[in-house]
């Protein structure tokens, strides 16, 4: 009796009343691209996220473009993403800012390593909480090579990146 | 131009660590340009988690209510299609009793893991009601116990040696899931859930195939999953041993008449057994010291295997797996995932918590195998023990509480008034 007190104590003592969250820490993604297809969803719950602050907007975003793009436009042959999830739209000389369309985005991370690579690193990965169902056991978690994902408060349930990505 | 030549510098300039703090500075817009917020969807609310466990604890109690006040069948089936809605389809079966079980096994053995409460209140307030009260909580709260009662159509009765053999695997995964979670190796519970998938609508190819496969089974022997693997059902019944309210047929006096004989798709229904003459008793007795006494040899050997499991087992955890990837790869094998790239880079951290995680696999082995000879060992023992029983009565640990035979009970269909008085068959002489 006394072994199932001490049992109920210890579980007493590492309950949380605060509920959790699957997120992906930004600083661990390794841009693998599993996300796009190990998540339960038929569409990821997985979607790129677009931290404007500390974009470039640049014209040639590498985020955006294919290696060797035949001009910088919109169309099809020279965008990396494979499903068009990026608008691109002209702000003013020089500069174009890139949205994403997570109606269209599947969570490929192809923009997110063109962006981290060669740019400021201002696109990544976040699970979207309007599509998560909150897995008890997150099944991309499993397969995730850069052991990305955490648990975070419901409160805050967002890791959105604020500084650039530098190497 | 300008922004081209920041880009050619900034290829030449990669891997250099003495990079400016951004490579492509954000600029000054002139047009009043407003740089936009990334959105932020709101993850479900936390005074939800609040309604599901209110909606367990609501649903428990009018179980409770309609297993032993109303005694309605129809009640308990217009319940469990409400369980089914509820914490199948709209919660899309994740936050479950059977799952929790996983959740309690981590935190028990992992001081960072901070359970969730819903999981604690998941994992006993159904427990709590079987101690007491027997297994309300797969009548008609579960929502996987209530789709497989959905789809029973024609139940066959399954042999004996079947049921029995069949009946220890529950035991067996229940011990393999609480073990892979304690060592924080993954949920198999979970990964293997047969039903979940059909809650979402969408699953991996093989669980989709696992669960159609349970559901078609399930229209002809009763509640599959239940019976044959579910693991929060092992620990269910396991508690009703102790329970002081038990279901029964009729609350009035039995008659014998064995109407409700048939009456159990589930094969929990126990037909009376006359007490034993004094001679087979002293050949049970002699069995039973045999028995009792062999327990420990089970056990122990069921040990011996289970810890020459133990390495293989291991292999379950992604940080043992990374690890044994990491030094095949240090003689030629594989370099390219990026997760074996991961471990290149730091080593040390991913090596000495992988062969610590073995070290508990070797323990966890032991135990493991221990526990199913224990398992084994109880089985044959239950087996050879006969009790006394003078009525027709569900066994409590393997009765659903699905109130299916209360109606072919001919006492309680006079006491509901469903059948004239004089037709009872003790008043018939």
């Amino acid at each position: 009796m006394t072994g199932v007190g001490a049992l109920l104590g210890k579980l007493a003592g590492a309950v949380s009343p605060k509920a959790t969250v699957w997120q992906i820490d930004p600083a661990k993604c390794l841009r693998c691209g599993k996300c796009a297809d190990h998540c339960v969803l038929e569409q990821s719950a997985v979607k790129c996220v677009h931290a404007y602050a500390i974009c470039g907007y640049c014209d040639l975003c590498t985020g955006y473009f294919g290696p060797e793009p035949t001009e910088l436009n919109t169309a099809a042959e020279n965008q990396y993403c494979p499903t068009a999830a990026i608008q691109r739209r002209f702000v003013e000389d020089p500069y174009y800012q890139y949205a994403i369309d997570e109606t269209l985005c599947i969570g490929c991370a192809k923009c997110v390593d063109g962006c981290n690579r060669y740019g400021n690193g201002s696109l990544f990965l976040q699970v979207r909480h309007d599509r998560c169902v909150n897995c008890n056991e997150c099944s991309i978690a499993r397969v995730c090579p850069g052991d990305a994902f955490v648990r975070v408060p419901v409160e805050q349930p967002y890791l959105i990146k604020t500084t650039p990505t530098t190497s | 131009m300008r922004r081209f030549l920041n880009i050619l510098l900034g290829f030449l300039l990669l891997g250099s660590t003495a990079l400016a703090e951004q490579r492509f500075p954000p600029p000054d817009f002139e047009s009043g340009y407003k740089i936009p917020a990334p959105t932020t969807p709101f993850a479900r609310a936390e005074f939800l988690q609040y309604l599901d466990m209110a909606a367990l604890l609501a649903a428990l109690g009018v179980s409770l209510w309609l297993v032993y006040r109303s005694r309605s069948r129809r009640g308990i089936a217009a319940l469990s299609l409400c369980s089914l809605a509820y914490f199948g389809f709209y919660r899309k079966g994740c936050v479950c009793a059977i799952g929790s079980v996983q959740n309690v096994a981590l935190a028990m053995f992992d001081s960072h893991y901070a359970l969730p409460l819903t999981a604690l209140v998941f994992f006993l307030a159904p427990l709590v009601v079987a101690l007491f009260a027997g297994r309300a909580f797969c009548a008609a709260v579960c929502p996987q116990g209530a789709i497989q009662d959905l789809v029973l159509l024609k139940p066959i009765k399954v042999p004996a040696w079947l049921e029995h053999a069949l009946g220890l695997i529950p035991s067996l995964f229940l011990g393999a899931g609480v073990i892979f979670a304690a060592t924080g190796s993954g949920f198999i519970i979970c990964r293997y859930d047969p039903m979940v998938p059909f809650f979402r609508f969408n699953g991996s190819s093989l669980m989709l195939g696992v669960g159609a496969a349970f559901l078609l089974v399930g229209m002809f022997v009763g509640r599959p999953y239940c019976r044959f693997l579910c693991p929060y059902g092992a620990l269910l019944r396991m508690a009703t041993a102790a329970s002081q309210w038990r279901v029964r047929v009729t609350p009035d006096t039995c008659t014998q008449c064995a109407l409700c004989q048939h009456s159990c798709p589930f094969g929990a229904l126990r037909e009376p057994v006359p007490a034993a003459k004094s001679e087979s008793l002293r050949g049970a007795r002699k069995r039973l010291t045999v028995l009792l006494l062999l327990l420990p040899v089970w056990i122990g050997l069921g040990a011996l295997g289970g810890s020459k499991l133990a390495t293989a087992a291991s292999m379950v955890n992604p940080t043992v797996k990374l690890a044994e990837r990491y030094v095949r790869s240090l003689s030629g094998g594989e370099k390219e995932p990026l997760e074996i790239q991961r471990a290149e880079k730091n080593p040390e951290p991913v090596v000495a918590s992988a062969l610590d995680i073995r070290k508990r696999f070797e323990l966890c082995g032991w135990l493991f195998g221990g526990w199913a000879g224990l398992v084994l060992g109880a089985k044959f023992i239950a087996l050879s023990t006969r009790r006394k029983r003078s009525d027709f009565e569900p066994d409590p640990g393997a009765c659903y509480a699905c109130a299916r035979c209360f109606e072919t009970c001919p006492s309680e269909r006079i006491r509901r008034g469903l059948m004239p008085v004089e037709l009872e068959p003790t008043n018939k002489e």
